[in-house]
């Protein structure tokens, strides 16, 4: 087996060979650009284009002409929120969004904010839920844009999208879903799931980085946008720039893919996870799931080990690729805010661990996780004080802690 | 993030990991940081005279937050509490090279000691029933 291992699917996947396969003859010999229309090369890099554009729309039920591309999610949410929000000012500038939505929603929000429009960021359930009550009590009359997660990229959680798009299409309220980690893991379709606009990213789904699209809504209703790039008028005028045409072939190759192994990938992911967690939750105590076991994607586990500290046990699992919820990184010393949101407690939020399943993951590699997880967390509990002391039957939340600010606590 | 080798070998082979009797009188600990800011220390020295004869140490925290410790532990073996009192946390990110978002790991340490000196020179004065081996002040 080929060390080191990768676990951190949410982060990113690997390229599919199939997906490469097809990308190859556009960055040579089918090199144009789809936008010159007086010879054969961008004639035929336009056909590749549409084809593309063709199986995107097919995986998420939509109309090849409402997918609009991008250089990735954040580049689409931007587009999504500023767009709607600059064009339908007038109309009202109040947003609705969540705590535990991705960095590129939540500081687009706050940059709007900036200028003057107001946003609600609903706080989930403990499970990292929104729920259609929680939306429909933040709407009001100068309400012009709910934008919520379809699935949470932290613990996996789903929201209820269908529900809070039926909500929104009775409240004439437009309603856009980063599917970034939802897209080719879980059925996603516009029309039945009342969605207006979504994004979703390549590289998420075995397909190359630095290619994604935003699917804006052409009927019921029409959805209109201010551009967010100026330019050559590319993408119905919604996004100048010459097409990344091998990008765009490698999209639709990979949600090609999806479509067609949807419901296999889904199994395979889910099988594999469930048993890591069945084997560990056996072999270890105080390990706690973050998000909602019911609600969540087939490809993620977020777990805490209590009394054990995130980055230390990714440093003791080496060869097992993963990311934390700790913020041990980080100067802020801020454990995540889907976390935090959540109702999580720092402390469990400094022991979380993001493990992700893919469509290459094997069994072999899961039983490698294991064994390294429970003897990396058992060997670091024996280096733990907390441990020792819950041990020893102390409460550790009647401790008076000191701060560990420079100086403070030497008393 | 890469990590030097010397933070590396202390978290691979952490030196004197355990506890002793805190309720000894030879005995001073100190337990410094909060499970909310992702370290919690556990220092404690055994002292003859004015000397510390044995140290060690329990952590809760990053890799660098397990190594500020255990070398911590492995410093102040020896010296009297006079010389453990001098130890700066700028000589242990030397030691370490921690980069600057893991200088408060050197800081906790240096805490640490402290704390477990103090812990030991109130017991000795007969001043504390209540060792601070719950993190500081009630």
């Amino acid at each position: 087996m080929k060390l080191p291992i990768y676990f951190d699917f949410q982060a990113t996947t690997p390229l599919d060979p199939r997906v490469l396969e097809a990308m190859i003859p556009y960055f040579t010999e089918d090199f144009g650009n789809a936008a010159s229309r007086s010879h054969a090369f961008g004639w035929k890099a336009e056909e590749a284009v549409e084809t593309a554009r063709g199986r995107i729309a097919s995986l998420i039920g939509a109309s090849p002409k409402e997918i609009v591309f991008t250089s990735g999610s954040t580049e689409s949410i931007n587009l999504a929120i500023k767009g709607v929000a600059e064009m339908y000012a007038e109309k009202g500038r109040h947003i609705v969004t969540s705590q535990v939505e991705h960095k590129a929603v939540l500081d687009t929000c706050k940059h709007l904010e900036k200028l003057g429009f107001e946003v609600t960021y609903l706080k989930p359930t403990k499970k990292g839920r929104v729920t259609v009550e929680m939306v429909e009590g933040a709407l009001r009359p100068d309400t012009i844009l709910v934008a919520l997660l379809w699935a949470n990229n932290e613990v996996g959680t789903l929201n209820p999208i269908r529900e809070i798009g039926d909500l929104c299409h009775r409240k004439g309220v437009l309603f856009f879903s980063d599917a970034t980690q939802a897209v080719g893991k879980i059925p996603v379709d516009v029309e039945k799931d009342h969605v207006d606009l979504l994004c979703l990213s390549g590289h998420k789904i075995y397909g190359p980085k630095g290619v994604g699209c935003l699917y804006v809504r052409r009927k019921n209703p029409r959805v209109r946008l201010v551009a967010q790039i100026d330019g050559g008028g590319h993408e119905r005028g919604m996004r100048s720039g010459t097409l990344n045409v091998p990008g765009v072939v490698g999209l639709g190759k990979a949600c090609e893919l999806c479509q067609q192994d949807l419901a296999k990938d889904a199994a395979h992911t889910s099988a594999l996870r469930d048993d890591f967690e069945k084997r560990l939750f056996a072999a270890l105590d105080h390990v706690h799931l973050n998000g909602d076991p019911e609600h969540r994607l087939p490809n993620n586990s977020n777990l805490s080990f209590s009394y054990v500290e995130g980055e230390s046990l990714i440093m003791g699992i080496k060869d097992v690729a993963v990311s934390s919820g700790s913020a041990c990184t980080s100067a802020s010393l801020e454990p995540s805010h889907v976390l935090r949101a959540m109702g999580v407690g720092d402390e469990l939020a400094h022991s979380s661990i993001r493990f992700g399943f893919g469509r290459f993951t094997t069994k072999e590699q899961v039983d490698y996780a294991v064994e390294h997880v429970v003897q990396a967390v058992k060997r670091l509990r024996e280096l733990s004080p907390l441990y020792e002391m819950v041990q020893e039957g102390v409460d550790l939340s009647k401790i008076d802690w000191t701060s560990h600010q420079p100086g403070a606590a030497r008393g | 993030m890469a990590y030097s080798d010397k933070v590396i070998d202390h978290y691979n082979n952490p030196r004197n990991v355990g506890s002793f009797d805190k309720s000894k009188l030879d005995v001073g600990t100190g337990v410094v940081g909060a499970p909310e800011c992702g370290d919690v220390m556990k220092l404690q020295i055994q002292v003859d005279g004015d000397r510390i004869v044995d140290a060690k140490f329990k952590t809760f925290g990053c890799g660098s937050a397990i190594a500020s410790s255990s070398l911590a532990t492995e410093w102040i073996k020896g010296k009297t509490l006079d010389e453990a009192m001098k130890i700066r946390n700028t000589q242990i990110v030397e030691e370490l090279s921690l980069p600057p978002v893991k200088i408060h790991c050197s800081v906790l340490a240096e805490d640490a000691i402290k704390s477990a000196i103090q812990d030991y020179k109130s017991k000795k004065a007969g001043g504390s029933s209540n060792p601070p081996a719950r993190g500081g002040t009630q």
